[in-house]
């Protein structure tokens, strides 16, 4: 096995046996991302001499006795987490030259763990879309097959991890974007209970659905990730006060007993019948380990798509108005008057599916719609949470697949955007309850795409999720494919 | 037929917090543009917004002041318009749930009688930055120190009926806020400010359209607007016009006000709840702890001034308009006379702070020297006139008042033989005059009380001067 392939537990191994050093790994780290990100397009930038001299305080702390489960080992950010003195795009021309003075708490948390940032990972625009193709910077292409998308919007996150560009990487998740590119990666990414993870630096869409969440090759990553992200930010209003948690003290407990509801929902018309196949084998592996297996309704999830449709926009309308051309983003050139900085400034700056969401946002706020829609969504939102509320008091875990479909082709959906957000058809109903949820591989099409399931647990049950992935991880070798992945010919 | 207007007003008052309302950003006023800004009242990327506690506890003062019901649960709500002194593109505020409900204040009118104005709501919400247009040729500077500075904006119902009572309104409403300690009420600076919504109607007929008129910033501004809006309004209505909804500007140059933006231009706000903060939740705790904090509010405060002081109560009104005010006069009638201590408070003290324009709290005469100068008269030391000569000294030069006293001479001469020997003197040097006095002309008392008062430098006791004059007279 080769070093891009090891998981945190044998790097951090290696760097306590003194096998390689942080500088070493880094380096390695650099060189892969340099032969390989013109393929894969998964980093927008990177941060090379900043990254081999973190690498080189951790080889130091490292020496002075340090042993921190995180010292040393390198990632990258989604490019929605601000970061201190390294510009953070957003995906989005408008924040094309956007340097922070502020580190997002994340960042500064697992800046403070040593981990050594290698650079900022590509992202659907404003975290707005399901194929990473609404970046300003260029779609991200799936390295299982370039011709594919990686889904999004955390796609250059998924990319990277399962490239092997880095061990791991922090994405965000406000319908599905952690784990429907995991997903199609092959990776697994788990999206925490809302209020786990600080959004403070976290640039905003849709700030009740937001989430951060870490982005692995495994489960038991996910858990180090998470035990260093998962904490309560006094300058997050909705962070909440447990927030913290140890995600690998239950991580081996087995199964018996367990029991997990299957949604019928998650199985009807639109579900491709290979991922189908493929989630099915996953549950009757849980089943195999002793859990009780039994059929459930969510009869509100079918709402789930349009009522995101209408709240998401709406926040993002009023999130994204900071971003007016008057202090760091993007500015049109000499405008005639105060309008036109406004409109060509925006215009400019924000992609075709930004703007759209703006208008929707816009309409369902607007004086004579807000009753119709805005408030109308709200309420839907509730039977949903109903909806798992009711789940829980009957079942541990909700299992089904992540997406309908595995990894679809650069460019399929585009013009049409309907299809593309039911794309997220079965993660949007957890945003809109904010209960964790996680994506883990469970197999592969026979064109040889990877397969994601997803296991939903109650609030505060992302430590029991992430227990069940690492059960069935033990018995599954689906977490350990690694694409192979060329340079692209010059 | 006559009109009727109806008036009522929406205040801004700026809440004294040490920080802004939410990040820590200090709210002083005048430093530097942009000085105190921070990434979250930037509104840089990923910021968010942390309640400060404080200024909830002084939304709950006013609540509990003006016997208003105080929502268990309200929520902040985002105010959606573009502007370059507004950061985020969205003002935070509250809307559907405010966390003061409906209360009422009771006014005084300045003919004597009182008027209870009811109070709609107040809510929480932050203050804009500013635009700066001076200074920049074709271009505006943004100076966003004030930007998420605490703001309460009381509204209330449409009570009002004169412009006479909206200043009456806005005045108590002034002195409550400082009384509480919640706003410093600097209206120059903009601290506490108001919007006017006037409209007229014929007596019991429904309320009239109504004009909004923005940003008044002094209450003779606020009578003058609306004295020129009840003129303008009955004008059209009477040459078979309608009023138009809109904002206006009063211009204080011209004594005027002109049409900002009619209601067809007006903003579509898009208020929805900020999902960025949590409902705000007040437990019972919460709001006793801060109903123990509440001093002894004004209208309970001139009661008792009138009974405690047997103070008029006009006397009574004037001393409890503000607290710095009442607190000083309550530490000079200590001990002395009240109306006394009355006179001199708002009359001596008051003309010279408003001469020398020095607030009353850099006032250089104390409460404790004010109140030993009066003290000084009720024991006889020094007559009145003494004391405002001494008073002067004090206001003017400082020191200390029996040092004055005993320096300059100015110990009041009650010593009868001592006045008798002046009496007899002036009496002597003046015999014409005393022959007429004795026959019959006795306004030339006053002549002689005179010509006593002036040899003995004033020091002479008057009432003394006159019973010995009189007697040395009679007996010719």
């Amino acid at each position: 096995m080769e070093l891009h392939e090891f998981s945190l537990r044998e790097l951090r191994q290696g760097l306590r046996n003194r096998d390689f050093s942080s500088v070493e790994l880094t380096t390695v780290l650099l060189k892969r991302i340099s032969a390989l990100n013109p393929a894969l397009n998964a980093f927008v930038t990177v941060t090379e001499s900043d990254a081999l001299a973190a690498a080189a305080t951790a080889d130091a702390r490292r020496a002075a006795g340090e042993d921190g489960p995180l010292l040393g080992i390198p990632m990258a950010h989604k490019d929605i987490f601000c970061t201190a003195g390294v510009r953070t795009t957003c995906g989005s021309r408008m924040l094309e030259h956007f340097v922070a003075p502020y580190n997002a708490t994340v960042v500064e948390r697992l800046t403070a763990e040593g981990m050594v940032m290698l650079g900022k990972l590509n992202m659907d625009e404003f975290a707005m879309g399901s194929s990473n193709e609404t970046s300003y910077f260029g779609p991200v292409r799936n390295p299982w097959h370039t011709g594919m998308v990686p889904g999004g919007s955390s796609g250059g996150s998924a990319a990277a991890v399962a490239a092997g560009l880095v061990p791991v990487a922090t994405g965000t998740d406000t319908g599905g974007s952690i784990r429907q590119p995991a997903a199609l990666c092959g990776i697994t990414g788990i999206k925490p209970t809302y209020g786990r993870v600080s959004r403070y630096g976290m640039i905003a869409f849709a700030s009740s659905l937001d989430q951060g969440g870490p982005m692995a090759r495994n489960a038991e990553d996910c858990a180090l990730l998470l035990n260093v992200m998962a904490a309560h930010d006094p300058r997050d209003s909705t962070s909440h006060p447990a927030a913290a948690s140890d995600f690998l003290r239950g991580l081996e407990r087995p199964l018996q007993g367990l029991r997990v509801g299957v949604p019928e929902e998650f199985f009807g018309v639109g579900l491709d019948p290979e991922v189908a196949a493929t989630v099915q084998a996953g549950i009757a592996e849980l089943a195999r380990q002793g859990a009780a297996v039994q059929s459930i309704r969510l009869p509100n999830n079918p709402h789930a798509v349009s009522t995101y449709y209408v709240l998401a926009p709406a926040e993002a309308s009023s999130n994204l108005a900071r971003f007016d051309g008057v202090r760091y983003t993007h500015r049109a050139p000499n405008p005639a008057d105060l309008t036109e900085l406004y409109q060509q400034s925006r215009y400019e700056g924000f992609g075709a599916e930004v703007r759209r969401r703006i208008l929707v946002g816009t309409y369902v706020l607007s004086a004579g719609y807000y009753d119709a829609y805005y408030r109308k969504a709200q309420q839907v939102r509730s039977l949903i949470r109903e909806d798992f509320r009711r789940a829980f008091a009957e079942v541990d875990v909700i299992v089904g697949p992540t997406t309908p479909t595995p990894a679809f082709p650069l460019g399929a959906k585009n013009a049409d955007p309907v299809a593309m957000y039911l794309a997220d058809i079965y993660t949007i109903a957890v945003n809109l309850a904010g209960i964790p949820a996680l994506s883990v591989p469970c197999g592969f099409t026979a064109a040889g795409l990877p397969v994601g399931m997803q296991l939903m647990g109650d609030y505060f049950a992302d430590d029991l999720l992430l227990n069940v992935a690492h059960r069935y991880q033990q018995e599954t070798q689906w977490h350990r494919a690694h694409p192979s992945v060329h340079a692209r010919e010059a | 037929m006559d009109w009727e207007v109806v008036i009522g007003l929406e205040v801004h008052a700026q809440l004294n917090t040490t920080t802004k309302i939410f990040c820590g950003c200090p709210t002083a006023f005048g430093a530097e543009p942009n000085l105190h800004t921070c990434p979250v009242c930037l509104a840089m990327p990923g910021a968010l917004p942390v309640l400060n506690g404080a200024a909830v506890d002084k939304a709950i003062a006013l609540g509990l002041a003006i016997g208003a019901e105080l929502n268990r649960h309200s929520i902040f709500a985002r105010k959606n318009y573009f502007y370059p002194d507004l950061p985020k593109g969205y003002q935070i505020s509250q809307y559907e749930l405010p966390v003061v409900g409906k209360g009422a204040l009771t006014v005084q009118l300045p003919d004597g009688g009182e008027k209870v104005v009811g109070v709609t709501r107040a809510h929480l919400e932050e203050d804009a930055g500013k635009s700066l247009h001076e200074a920049f040729i074709g271009q505006s500077g943004i100076d966003l120190n004030r930007a998420g500075t605490p703001l309460l904006e009381i509204v209330s119902e449409p009570d009002m009926r004169s412009s006479v009572e909206a200043v009456a309104y806005l005045k108590k409403l002034h002195t409550l806020v400082r009384y509480l300690d919640i706003c410093d009420g600097n209206m120059q600076e903009g601290s506490f400010r108001c919007d006017a919504n006037v409209s007229l109607r014929r007596p019991g007929a429904p309320y009239g359209t109504r004009a909004e008129i923005k940003n008044l910033n002094s209450f003779r501004f606020l009578e003058k607007a609306i004295e020129y809006e009840i003129v303008r309004q009955r004008d059209i209505l009477e040459s078979g016009g309608r009023i138009v909804q809109e904002t206006r500007l009063y211009d204080a140059n011209r004594d005027e006000t002109r049409s900002m933006r009619g209601k067809e231009e007006a903003n579509d706000y898009r208020y929805f709840p900020d999902p960025d903060l949590l409902p705000l939740v007040l437990d019972e705790s919460r709001i006793e702890r801060v109903r123990e904090t509440l001093p002894e509010l004004p209208d309970a405060r001139r009661m008792r001034f009138m009974r405690q002081y047997a103070l008029p109560a006009y006397d009574a009104g004037v001393l409890t308009a503000g607290r710095t005010l009442a607190d000083y006069y309550e530490q000079v009638a200590v001990g002395v006379d009240g109306k006394l201590a009355a006179n001199w408070v708002m009359g001596d003290l008051l003309g010279a702070l408003n001469k020398a324009g020095v607030e009353l709290e850099d006032c250089p005469v104390s409460a404790g020297k004010l109140r030993l100068l009066v003290q000084r008269i009720e024991d006889q030391t020094i007559s009145g006139k003494i004391a405002k000569d001494i008073f002067d000294e004090l206001f003017h030069r400082g020191g200390e008042v029996d040092a004055i006293i005993d320096s300059r001479g100015l110990r009041q001469i009650t010593d009868v033989a001592a006045i008798a020997a002046m009496v007899d003197a002036i009496v002597t040097a003046h015999p014409q005059q005393a022959a007429d006095f004795r026959a019959g002309k006795d306004k030339l008392l006053g002549f002689f009380v005179g010509q006593v008062m002036k040899a003995s430098q004033g020091k002479a006791n008057p009432d003394q001067v006159n019973a010995i004059l009189l007697e040395h007279l009679q007996k010719g």
